[in-house]
């Protein structure tokens, strides 16, 4: 029997209350304002490799705003709406993407682990990090997400089992967006829905349609809600599609139709929700100039402190390895400070 | 004062630092109820609850994983890996995060994690249980790497290793673990991490090894000594960082240096020892720095022809010849 895809766009349905719908909604304009200046940023020469998230806004920010600002997320490299939804500031995100090193450093007050390159490793680690706010009596939720090609890494299944066997306090977001960059979905398994795998593990497992903003939202809330109350993990499989390329290297016309992509830009989560809002008198054209012209005003003001960032220094290769530099950093460190090599110092 | 083993040295050091900081937690496969293979966490989890000292699935990349999360959210993780050639499933999890977290995130996130593993030949394992990948781990940014001799050491330098912010890799010989006995001190005590060892003195020649190989090389430098050639024993005792003025001081002194590791000799640590030495005291050599190490080969799990692989005093003793005689 296929599962249930939980859905409310398309049936017409509004279960949320007002605000909470105008929040979500603003917080995927925002995010869509953001990845489309990201590719403007990277194709100008002033953003290293991106990888955008174009059409996984629903996905993304419908966990983040589930969240309490106690709870943690857990990212991968494609999860830029999710740190801007859990209050990671642009010029942050912009120096990451320009692997400047105060980029690297997340705010202190932003309870999100830095997004890394190696794929579902962070699985196991979300689940450590939910296990410590259990120890310290914090009772936080960790979010953690992952595309459905990670799912056929190792640690995905460690990480499945450990939480489960632990009881710890995570959702699993797997943002099934049909393709690990050219792979797609049915060479990479041969189970449909990725939320079949949970019984296996013993936790619910959840299919959301992953466009449908409210469906993220609601089963998100459910799931965090679940975790809180010390009932254990969640897998949830949001069904979304990756409008753009993996990253600004790829080329999807070499592995994907234009009729698939178009068919699935009739599905963007930030057309279906505005339509939804538009219905209720809740949104307009005159709305979304406004919204439009402030989001553009925050990123330029956000682009200019980016741009103000001095300087890498040289030395700062080796700060950081370790708490208290070793001999081998200081070495380096004083070298590289002096503008040497350490071959030149001896 | 006591004499203790190892095992007992180690496991005084967890049941001291488990009773001082309620963040340490003592975790892998079947650290628990059985006490670990080795019956190093034996009576621990009974003292302390199944809270902090537990089982886990049997998953390496699992048990380094979820140290790693523990530890961002502010625990002291202390995870058992059963062998250290069980580390190889868990290499990901060290290699790209458990090393790199703290200059991920340029000083955000430290892991003060602690990874307990033996290793080592000398007592008949099956295969991969004899492995010594220490070079792999010394070749990873971010993480330390300490290989105590004695029980008495281990108490205390595993008691800094917790203490430490940066996440350390501990490796405890196999053939130590009830072999080695030493008197060890009651109560809380710690060793400094970082600094080497001179065990022996001696002008005519310096070995310089760790481990499982301080005993071997103790053994060769006694015969030696017997013979009339009085040689210097270092026991380097932390990899990373390396306490490279100790071992250079060591080696300018006698002009001849031999390094002992039973890993496979190609890549090995040793070949970064000599390479070192070469750097900071070639002025000094009289000979070329020589190694003794294990074969170009995986260890052999078969017992009979295991003692050859292993470095021995004999083959020490044969290049300290080599050397004398260059």
């Amino acid at each position: 029997m296929k599962p249930k895809v939980v859905q409310y766009l398309e049936e017409g349905e509004f279960p949320l209350a007002e605000e909470e719908a105008l929040r979500l909604y603003r917080a995927m304009r925002r995010a869509r304002f953001f990845d489309e200046k990201a590719l403007t940023l990277q194709r100008q020469g002033r953003l290293g490799v991106y990888a955008p998230f174009m059409g996984q806004e629903a996905a993304q920010v419908g966990v983040a705003l589930a969240l309490e600002a106690k709870d943690w997320v857990v990212p991968s490299y494609r999860e830029s709406a999710l740190l801007l939804a859990r209050g990671l500031p642009i010029h942050t995100l912009i120096l990451y993407w320009r692997a400047h090193p105060a980029g690297w450093r997340f705010p202190e007050g932003v309870r999100a682990v830095n997004p890394y390159i190696p794929i579902a490793t962070q699985i196991p680690q979300a689940v450590g990090l939910a296990l410590a706010g259990r120890y310290r009596g914090e009772n936080w939720v960790v979010a953690t997400s992952i595309g459905d090609g990670g799912t056929s890494e190792g640690d995905f299944h460690e990480g499945l089992n450990f939480a489960a066997v632990f009881g710890a306090p995570v959702v699993f977001l797997v943002q099934n967006n049909g393709y690990a960059i050219s792979v797609p979905r049915s060479k990479q398994m041969r189970v449909d829905y990725i939320a079949r795998r949970a019984e296996g593990y013993g936790m619910p497992g959840v299919v959301v349609d992953g466009n449908d903003a409210f469906a993220v939202y609601l089963e998100a809330k459910k799931a965090v809600e679940r975790a809180r109350k010390g009932e254990g993990p969640t897998l949830l499989e949001a069904l979304t599609y990756r409008l753009a390329p993996h990253t600004t290297s790829d080329d999807p016309s070499r592995y994907r139709s234009k009729e698939e992509e178009e068919a699935w830009r009739a599905k963007d989560p930030i057309l279906r929700l505005r339509k939804a809002l538009e219905g209720r008198g809740l949104w307009d054209e005159e709305a979304e100039r406004a919204l439009l012209l402030e989001l553009e005003e925050e990123f330029q003001r956000e682009l200019a402190l980016a741009d103000e960032a001095p300087e890498p220094r040289p030395e700062e290769i080796v700060e950081h390895v370790y708490k208290e530099m070793g001999p081998d950093q200081k070495r380096a460190w004083e070298a590289l400070r002096r503008g040497l090599h350490v071959e030149e110092v001896g | 004062m006591r004499v203790l083993n190892m095992v007992q040295a180690i496991n005084e050091a967890l049941d001291l630092a488990l009773a001082r900081d309620e963040r340490v937690l003592v975790f892998g496969e079947d650290v628990g109820r059985l006490g670990g293979v080795f019956r190093v966490t034996e009576g621990l989890q009974a003292k302390y609850g199944e809270g902090r000292v537990f089982d886990t699935p049997l998953a390496e990349s699992g048990i380094l994983g979820l140290a790693i999360g523990l530890a961002m959210g502010g625990m002291r993780p202390v995870a058992e890996i059963q062998f250290a050639g069980f580390l190889y499933p868990a290499l990901d999890q060290i290699l790209s995060h458990l090393g790199r977290w703290r200059h991920r995130s340029r000083g955000r996130v430290g892991l003060p994690v602690v990874v307990r593993a033996p290793y080592g030949g000398g007592v008949h394992t099956p295969e991969q249980h004899a492995d010594s990948p220490e070079a792999l781990l010394a070749h990873t940014p971010g993480v330390k790497v300490v290989i105590p001799s004695s029980p008495d050491r281990a108490k205390g330098l595993l008691l800094s290793a917790i203490e430490d912010e940066d996440p350390v890799f501990f490796l405890e010989a196999i053939k130590l673990y009830r072999g080695a006995r030493a008197e060890v001190p009651e109560g809380y005590y710690t060793l400094p991490l970082g600094k080497a060892r001179v065990l022996k003195e001696g002008k005519a020649a310096t070995l310089i090894g760790y481990g499982g190989m301080v005993e071997v090389m103790l053994e060769a430098a006694e015969v030696a000594r017997k013979e009339g050639v009085e040689v210097m024993v270092v026991d380097l005792e932390t990899l990373v960082p390396l306490d490279e003025e100790t071992l250079l001081e060591a080696v300018r002194e006698t002009g001849r240096a031999i390094v002992v590791y039973e890993a496979m000799r190609t890549g090995g640590f040793g070949a970064e020892i000599a390479a070192r030495i070469a750097e900071g005291a070639i002025d000094y050599l009289q000979a070329p720095v020589l190694r003794v190490a294990g074969y170009d080969a995986p260890y052999p799990p078969f017992s009979a022809i295991e003692h050859l692989y292993r470095p021995n005093a004999r083959r020490v003793l044969a290049a300290l010849r080599k050397a004398l005689t260059y």
